[in-house]
Parts: C-alpha cells; structure tokens; sequence
C-alpha cells in the first residue's frame, strides 16, 4: 500500500496577472530607445523607417508651424460627429433589440447580415449617397461605430438580472423609469466595453476616409506625406493616430471608473 | 385592524406542460400573516407571484379587498430571497428609487432607514453590506412605500443561521407593529411557526392546499424554544415529510 510522509507541496497561486504601469512604460521607451540606437548605428535606413528623433522633430516643426492643428481638428470634428451619431443610434436599436420581442429577431438579421461587410468597402457607394466632403466620411464613421455598438448594448440588456426588473415592474414602476434606472445602468458596463472596441474602429475608419478624397485630416495628411516619400512626416501622422488612440482609450477607462465605481 | 384582506380563488397555473399549481383557494385576512409551507417544487413561490400580479394564472383570479393607507405608494409589496437591490444605487437611493410619487421622499427614506438600524448606512454601496444588512434594505424599502401586503419569498433562506434568527425576531415586531397582511413563503418550519397566524401547507406538485394550521397566540410571545410551538413544527414536519421527501427524489427545476 502507497505511504505518504512529508510536507505538503504548495500547489496554488498565480492565474493572478496584475498590472504594472512602470513595466508598460519602461517597455516603450525600451523599443524606441533600441529603434533610435539601430537607426543612430546605421542598421535601418531612414528613408523606410526614420528614428524618433526624426519624427520627434517633424511632429514639432508641424505642430509649430499650425498644420498639426489643421489636420488634427479636422480629424477630430469627424470622429466626434461620428462617433456620437453611431453610438446613439446603436445604444437606441441595442435597447430595442434587448428589450421588444417584436424588434429583437428582424434587428439582429439586419446587425448579422450587415456587420460583417468591411466598412472601408462602402466608403465609394457613401460618397456617391453623401457627397465627397463631410457626409460620406462621417456616415461611414458612424456605420461602422452602430453595429458593434448595437451588440455590445443588446448583450448587456440581456444580461441585466431580470429580478432587479420584476422587483421594478413590482413597486409599480414605469417602464421608463425601469429602462432609466435599471435596464440602462445593469448594461452600462457591457456599453462601456463596447466604447473601446468602437472608438478602435472609429479611428481605423476615420484614417480610411480621409484617403479617399479630403484635404484635411490626419489620414489625408498621412497619405499626401507617403506619396512624397516624406516618411519623417508620415510616421509623424501615424504617432499622432497611435496618441489619438492611446487619449480616447484614457478618458474611457476615466468614464468607467467615473461611472462603475459601484463595482 | 387595517391591512387588505387577498383572496386566492381555484388558481391554476402550469410551465407549459409541468402543473405546478392546482385549485388553490386562499384568504389571507387583514393584519395577518400568512405562511405558504410545502416540499421543494410545490408551488409557493409561484403562488406568491401570482397573489401579487406578477404572474398570471391559468386558471382562476386573486382579489384584494380594503381600506389601505392615504399615503400607501404600493399595496402589494414585496420582499425578496435575493434582496433585488441595485448595485449601481446607494441604500438611501435603492429606496429612493420606489418613491417616486413619494411628495417626500427623502423624509420617507430617513424615517425608514432609522426604523430597520440602516441611517449610518444610507450612503454605502450594497456590495459593502453583509447579507443580512442587505435585507435590511429590501425591508427599509418595502416599508418605504407603506405597503397594505406584504409579499415575503423566502426572505432569510440566503442568510446564514444566526443573521435569520436575529432577522426573524425583526420580522416578527415589523409585522405586529405595522398590522400589515403578510404572506411569507417559507421551507423553514421553525420560521413558519414563529411568523405564522395561518399556515397553509401544500401538496407536493401540483401544489394544492393539503392543510391549513392556526396559531392564534400574538407574534410577540413566540420564542425559538416555546414547547407549543415546537410541537406543530413537528407536526407540520410529520405533515409534509413523505411529499418532500417523494419531490426531492422527483424534483425537476420548473422555470422561475
């Protein structure tokens, strides 16, 4: 028969990852550091892949002479139009869709047969709808924003615990009222998830856009510096999306913290 | 005496081919609580849903009848096995949420919150409360809109024993002092014969009502080892032994 005599190894822990700011940063810097040693050494040309001390000086001289500005604001005009635009549409059907029978399967055969077509590919037949100038791409922006958006809203109703809704619909609560203060809140955190994954799609789509047919606009500015070859200028616009990215992701994990402190 | 006085008539009810309910007949008379016994599946939770409207018989109706209250927001109320609280919403605002046609509500919620312990507590989150306080808050806020019935669905079974008791003595001087109709949904004999001026035990399914026990001797003097009451415990035990024992061997999940 087998005997057992000894301690008893430890077995648990980890499956725990945790977040470490400075490991993120340090790893940052660590990559631009080596890129700009590669770069200063001679083992990358600087025609296909400036360092950051160049790009570093193109993003001043554009800021400095206004044209970051004109670019930048234009950028930012589009992807707040569209982006508010989809999102309120999306939140409004998601709520129908998680909420009325009667809505819920011909809205989700619309989301399914629609949300897998490539937004980029609708950009020509918009700007035949809209126009070159600022309908088209702000449509496109908001058609690609709705769909996600609908599903992450309609996923988060569904979730909400239905007895946090017997318990309103038993204390004679209005519908709205229901909706405004148990539906709406119980999928905040599911809507809020879906913000990062939309507002991703809205930068990816506002870049799109904007190289085909505007004048303005980071993605514009950053196609007009690749067709000069003006890589400094080029890999200046593609930081400035990055930061875009890196700002919108802040104020959205702001936003939860803001409203899901309850968690 | 104030309070509604529910009547239960030949209230049938079915998840679609599963009969979990057949030919109840019921009064709950006002000012008194009703306690629904029975083995698990039998129905009382169906039962208590249906007394309060939030599920519709197939066979059979519920009516109220009776003075209620000037300031009553809501006559048939109810409290919760999982207390229903809102994680996003503060005490003070969970019970705020239920008084919307309150002309003062924060009065109200001060007046209940002092009146369950919770006034230091009006401000925390319900993630911050232990089980037992939470319930105290589905009380606070049942009291809150001055019900004229109380609807009770196992309201201490997610406690853990010495919280049910200490909640349970609470029950029993809430319910004398307000006079309201209660109807307590309960598996635990001791907290029927403790809380319960009418007992009704039913049938394993389909719940039908297989007895109906009277205790007529005022909450206030019931204690956990009164030997009169510990006598139609066992009764009611005896009552019910063999059904819960045959349901818990049949028992299939009906849909809630």
């Amino acid at each position: 028969m087998p005997r057992l005599n000894g301690p008893v190894g430890f077995r648990g822990g980890g499956f725990a990852p945790r977040d470490n700011a400075w490991a993120s940063a340090a790893t940052l810097l660590g990559l631009v550091a080596l890129w700009q040693l590669a770069a200063s050494a001679g083992l990358i040309k600087s025609v296909f892949l400036p360092p950051p001390f160049a790009i570093g000086a193109a993003l001043w001289h554009l800021a400095i002479s206004g044209e970051l500005w004109k670019h930048l604001s234009a950028s930012l005009v589009r992807l707040g139009i569209g982006w508010i635009v989809g999102t309120i549409f999306g939140i409004g059907m998601g709520l129908g869709v998680g909420l009325r029978s009667a809505f819920r399967s011909p809205a989700m055969a619309v989301v399914a047969a629609l949300f897998p077509i490539p937004k980029i590919a609708l950009v020509p037949l918009f700007i035949i709808w809209f126009g070159i100038g600022e309908g088209s791409k702000i449509v496109t922006l908001a058609f690609g924003v709705f769909f996600p958006t609908v599903i992450a809203t309609a996923g988060g109703v569904d979730n909400v615990q239905r007895g946090l809704i017997r318990m309103g619909q038993s204390f004679g609560l209005s519908t709205w009222t229901i909706v405004r203060s148990i539906v709406l809140p119980g999928a905040l955190p599911a809507i809020l998830s879906g913000f990062r994954v939309t507002s991703s799609i809205a930068i990816v789509l506002l870049v799109a856009a904007e190289m085909i047919g505007a004048e303005r606009g980071i993605g514009a500015f950053v196609l007009s510096a690749g067709n000069l070859y003006d890589t400094d200028n080029l890999l200046a616009g593609i930081v400035v999306l990055s930061l875009l990215g890196l700002a919108v992701a802040w104020a959205i994990g702001r936003l939860e913290r803001l409203l899901l402190a309850w968690r | 005496m104030t309070g509604l006085r529910l009547s239960i008539e030949g209230v049938r009810h079915a998840y679609r081919d599963l009969t979990v309910l057949d030919g109840i007949d019921l009064i709950a008379e006002p000012g008194e609580v009703t306690v629904l016994v029975g083995p698990s599946g039998c129905g009382k939770s169906t039962l208590l849903g249906i007394a309060g409207g939030m599920l519709r018989p197939d066979a059979g109706a519920v009516t109220v009848s009776g003075d209620i209250a000037a300031d009553c927001l809501n006559p048939l109320t109810y409290i919760f096995q999982d207390f229903a609280l809102l994680p996003w919403r503060t005490v003070a605002g969970n019970i705020e949420l239920v008084l919307g046609k309150c002309a003062t509500p924060r009065e109200r919620v001060a007046e209940v919150l002092a009146l369950t312990g919770l006034t230091a507590f009006a401000d925390a989150w319900p993630k911050q409360l232990s089980g037992g306080m939470r319930q105290r808050v589905g009380i606070a806020r049942a009291l809150a809109v001055r019900p004229a019935c109380l609807l009770m669905d196992e309201p201490l079974s997610a406690l853990d024993a010495q919280t049910r008791d200490l909640l349970l003595e609470e029950f029993s001087a809430i319910i004398a002092r307000a006079q309201t109709t209660t109807i307590y949904v309960t598996h635990n004999l001791a907290e029927a014969v403790r809380l319960g001026q009418q007992i009704v035990v039913l049938s394993r399914r389909p719940g039908r009502v297989r007895d109906i026990v009277r205790i007529d001797r005022p909450l206030a003097g019931r204690g956990a080892r009164d030997p009169d009451l510990l006598a139609i415990e066992e009764s009611l035990w005896r009552m019910i032994r063999d059904d819960a024992a045959t349901a818990e061997r049949e028992r299939i999940d009906a849909p809630a």
